[in-house]
């Protein structure tokens, strides 16, 4: 390592390196990604900003533990693939988590450098790395010797992702099996395209695939095979269930059937993962009204929102019962549908979804709050204001105020569940059925994609403890040889520059 | 994507029951070991078709095929028919989904099948006449040249009652006109289970209110996953919402919204015109060609 002169607070480049993004005007009528990447320069810079400090808060900000300091000092050496294969060792999917984590509540939120100036633009750091290596064809392809289990992984979202890409680099043999008939779970059905392009969930498939993961679609655990069947009869020594929370709630108000209301999830899945933005030209509609109210102001919220924008709604209203601190959204999500038009109604619930008289919503009736005390979330409790209640005109209402627990796998296994419906598991992931484990938003309800994989990674962990796998080998600097882990003895990926 | 299917959904044969009405049997083993009556599958033809439901009707574990019968109305349905002939595959087959249906200790029921619903009723009729049940089939149709199954019907009902809208077969009349027959021979009807259109379904459950018969109804509405995940399928069941995939899609008919339903389900109906127009034109070209 080149001798250098210590880095302070003063001596870094004081401001963050700016991402350029499409102008709002431009991409509320397209597809394609908002924020695009950092170039070399860019992100070459922004690497310089982190002051390595000892504490490394930010590894333990990071719900998956990425060796946040070590990945940024291989950019700055401008070894790409070894920054890769650091973020790899933890974290299977750096191109999509860059794009998705809540990076400002996580290893953002507590950076050091963020104490006194902006903090280190972590996530876009990794998705420049992430997007490098999908670039490049790199896959962290270890050398793996079978070990003759057999482990079956339920649903193919970021905790099944996660949690196949561990098993297998243990050397078991991974199937992950998916209802739909494409992989990839939220990250497909329910993030559009301009946030996280399928390019990128489709590298991130085939990485898996070509360390042995097979993925079997269209298939319903529980209704075709059970998870008992899957133990028992099957030959699965292990079963993880990565189900997701799926089932929407309805708000329970009058005119929460009426033709134009539906839920953040049917939107989405229709847009995203049935391509509705190209009818007719493809099968699946997605009639939009001209002013649609989306209720909720969390992320999904806000991809419903954008994604009325580019179906050409000539409205968009965001209707929340708190204020714009207590939404939970991603504050650069909250940003960019501002930017491109979105309505913001804080501090306004919703009373009533109107008819007009052929069973088709008109309009809304709502309720102005205001904030009282805090409730048992901590965050301050909305209250009514007598009196308040208005109506507006709008023709589409867009329920996005969460999930409950799907209710398939209850139905049909045997698993101890917990008072709302969500699998009840220890704190190795191990449900109430021998082998079984489960993780991610049907264990926690709706949570982010990285604390889903995270999830899934425990579980991997536990099921390995469980098949006497043992701890895989910590794979340290000193194991290297070329940037490679020596225990995988594969030298046919190094890369004469 | 090349990705490794439990099936390749191969269509092993196929039926034209009607000029509209055709039935595919479709090889997938494990759903035919798994498949109950009641349950229904999502199909999707082709990658960029849409996702459709369909009942179960009827399911061979020894050929390992599941059995469906599509009536052709809108562009997918109608395009599956051109397209989908012997030794093709279907894109997508996904199920058994929904909650089986209870075939329990009826000691005396009726099932009724109309239009859409004959095929998949006679799961439930052979499942009823299995569990030992006095089994009373009755069947709708417009006219003598639709009806189909006929027989499948007889091999399993103890006795049948056919309604035709013209009287060109069995009686003149709807299927209520039928089980008001039924109810009037039978006293002791345990169980009306009705499979059909909404208005249909309606009817038969208005038809044995008075009498206090259990009825069941398999409702059909529009789905986009059929696992619970999007809420498009939400049905009103008494002061409750359903969701027909995973609640469902079985209900008591004598608690369903049927003009919810009916309401709900004219939701894409400009865009279901849009489609077959614009199909039906491409069609007329490519023959014209």
């Amino acid at each position: 390592m080149a001798t250098k002169k210590k880095k302070t607070i003063r001596t870094i480049p004081q401001q963050r390196t700016a991402a350029r993004e499409q102008p709002p005007a431009e991409r509320v009528k397209n597809f394609a990604e908002v924020t695009f990447a950092y170039g070399a320069e860019d992100a070459r810079v922004e690497a310089e900003r982190c002051l390595m400090c000892p504490d490394q808060p930010c590894v333990r900000g990071c719900p998956v533990g990425i060796d946040i300091p070590r990945f940024i000092e291989q950019i700055n050496q401008k070894n790409l693939r070894a920054a890769y294969d650091v973020i790899g060792e933890t974290n299977l999917l750096p191109a999509v988590c860059g794009r998705v984590c809540p990076q400002e509540t996580q290893c953002e939120g507590v950076c050091t450098v963020g104490d006194t100036l902006e903090p280190v633009a972590i996530g876009r750091l990794e998705r420049y790395v992430g997007d490098t290596a999908i670039q490049n064809g790199w896959v962290n392809n270890p050398y793996i010797e079978p070990n003759g289990m057999r482990v079956g992984i339920v649903g193919s979202g970021p905790a099944g992702m996660a949690c196949a890409a561990d098993l297998a680099k243990a050397g078991c043999e991974v199937t992950v099996f998916e209802a739909f008939h494409e992989p990839g779970g939220v990250l497909r059905y329910g993030i559009p395209d301009f946030r996280l392009p399928n390019a990128v969930i489709d590298a991130e498939i085939e990485n898996l695939r070509k360390i042995g993961v097979r993925f079997e679609c269209n298939t319903l655990v529980g209704r075709l095979f059970t998870i008992a069947q899957m133990r028992d009869e099957m030959g699965f020594d292990a079963v993880f269930i990565g189900t997701g929370a799926g089932y929407p709630s309805m708000l329970g108000i009058p005119g929460d059937s009426l033709n134009g209301v539906l839920s953040a999830n049917e939107l989405l899945t229709r847009c995203n993962l049935m391509r509705a933005k190209d009818f007719p030209n493809v099968d699946t509609p997605m009639p939009l009204g001209r002013r649609v109210a989306v209720i909720g102001a969390g992320n999904t919220a806000m991809d419903a929102m954008r994604v009325c924008l580019r179906l050409g709604a000539e409205k968009v209203y965001c209707v929340y019962r708190r204020s714009r601190t207590e939404a939970p959204a991603r504050v650069e999500e909250v940003h960019h549908a501002e930017q491109e038009g979105v309505e913001f109604h804080w501090l306004t619930a919703p009373v009533a979804v109107l008819d007009d008289g052929k069973g088709s919503v008109r309009g809304m009736r709502c309720v102005r709050m205001e904030l009282g005390e805090p409730d048992s979330s901590g965050r301050r409790r909305p209250v009514p204001v007598a009196g308040s209640e208005f109506d507006f005109e709008c023709d589409q209402v867009v329920y996005a105020i969460g999930t409950n627990a799907n209710p398939i796998i209850g139905q049909t296994a045997k698993l101890k569940l917990d008072k709302r419906g969500y699998i009840a598991a220890d704190e190795d992931l191990a449900t109430s059925m021998a082998g079984v484990y489960a993780g991610g938003d049907i264990v926690t309800g709706a949570a982010t994609v990285i604390e889903a994989m995270g999830a899934g990674r425990r579980a991997a962990a536990g099921i390995k403890a469980s098949l006497g796998l043992g701890a895989a080998p910590t794979d340290t600097p000193a194991e290297r040889l070329f940037g490679i882990p020596a225990g995988e003895r594969n030298y046919a990926r190094l890369r004469i520059a | 994507m090349n990705q490794v299917q439990l099936s390749d959904f191969e269509i092993v044969a196929r039926e034209d029951l009607s000029p509209a009405t055709f039935l595919l049997e479709v090889r997938h083993p494990l759903m035919a070991k798994a498949a109950r009556p009641g349950q229904f599958v999502i199909v999707m033809s082709h990658a960029e078709g849409e996702r459709i439901p369909l009942t179960i009707a009827d399911f061979d574990r020894g050929r390992g095929t599941v059995t469906l019968v599509i009536q052709a109305v809108g562009k997918t349905t109608r395009e599956m028919q051109q397209h989908c002939t012997v030794g093709s595959a279907l894109y997508g087959l996904v199920g058994p989904m929904g909650v089986p249906s209870p075939i329990g200790q009826a000691r005396k029921v009726i099932c009724v099948g109309g239009g859409l619903g004959v095929a998949p009723i006679y799961p439930q009729a052979r499942g009823f006449k299995q569990a030992g049940a006095y089994v009373i089939g009755v069947l709708g149709f417009r006219s003598k040249d639709l009806v189909f199954w006929e027989d499948k019907f007889r091999a399993c009902c103890d006795e049948l009652i056919l309604c035709t809208d013209d009287g060109s077969a069995g009686i003149k009349g709807l299927v209520t006109e039928g089980i008001r027959q039924a109810i009037e021979k039978h006293s002791d009807i345990d169980e009306v289970v009705a499979i059909g259109p909404p208005v249909m379904m309606k009817g038969c459950a208005e038809a044995t209110r008075p009498h206090g018969i259990k009825t069941l109804v398999s409702l059909n509405p529009i789905m986009v996953d059929g696992t619970g995940m999007c809420g498009g399928c939400r049905v009103k069941i008494g002061d409750e919402v359903k969701f027909a995939c995973v609640d469902g899609p079985d209900f008591d008919g004598h608690r369903v919204d049927f003009d919810d339903l009916m309401t709900r389900l004219r939701r894409y109906k400009q865009e279901e015109q849009t489609a077959l127009d614009r199909w039906s034109e491409q069609c007329r070209l490519m023959a014209g060609r």
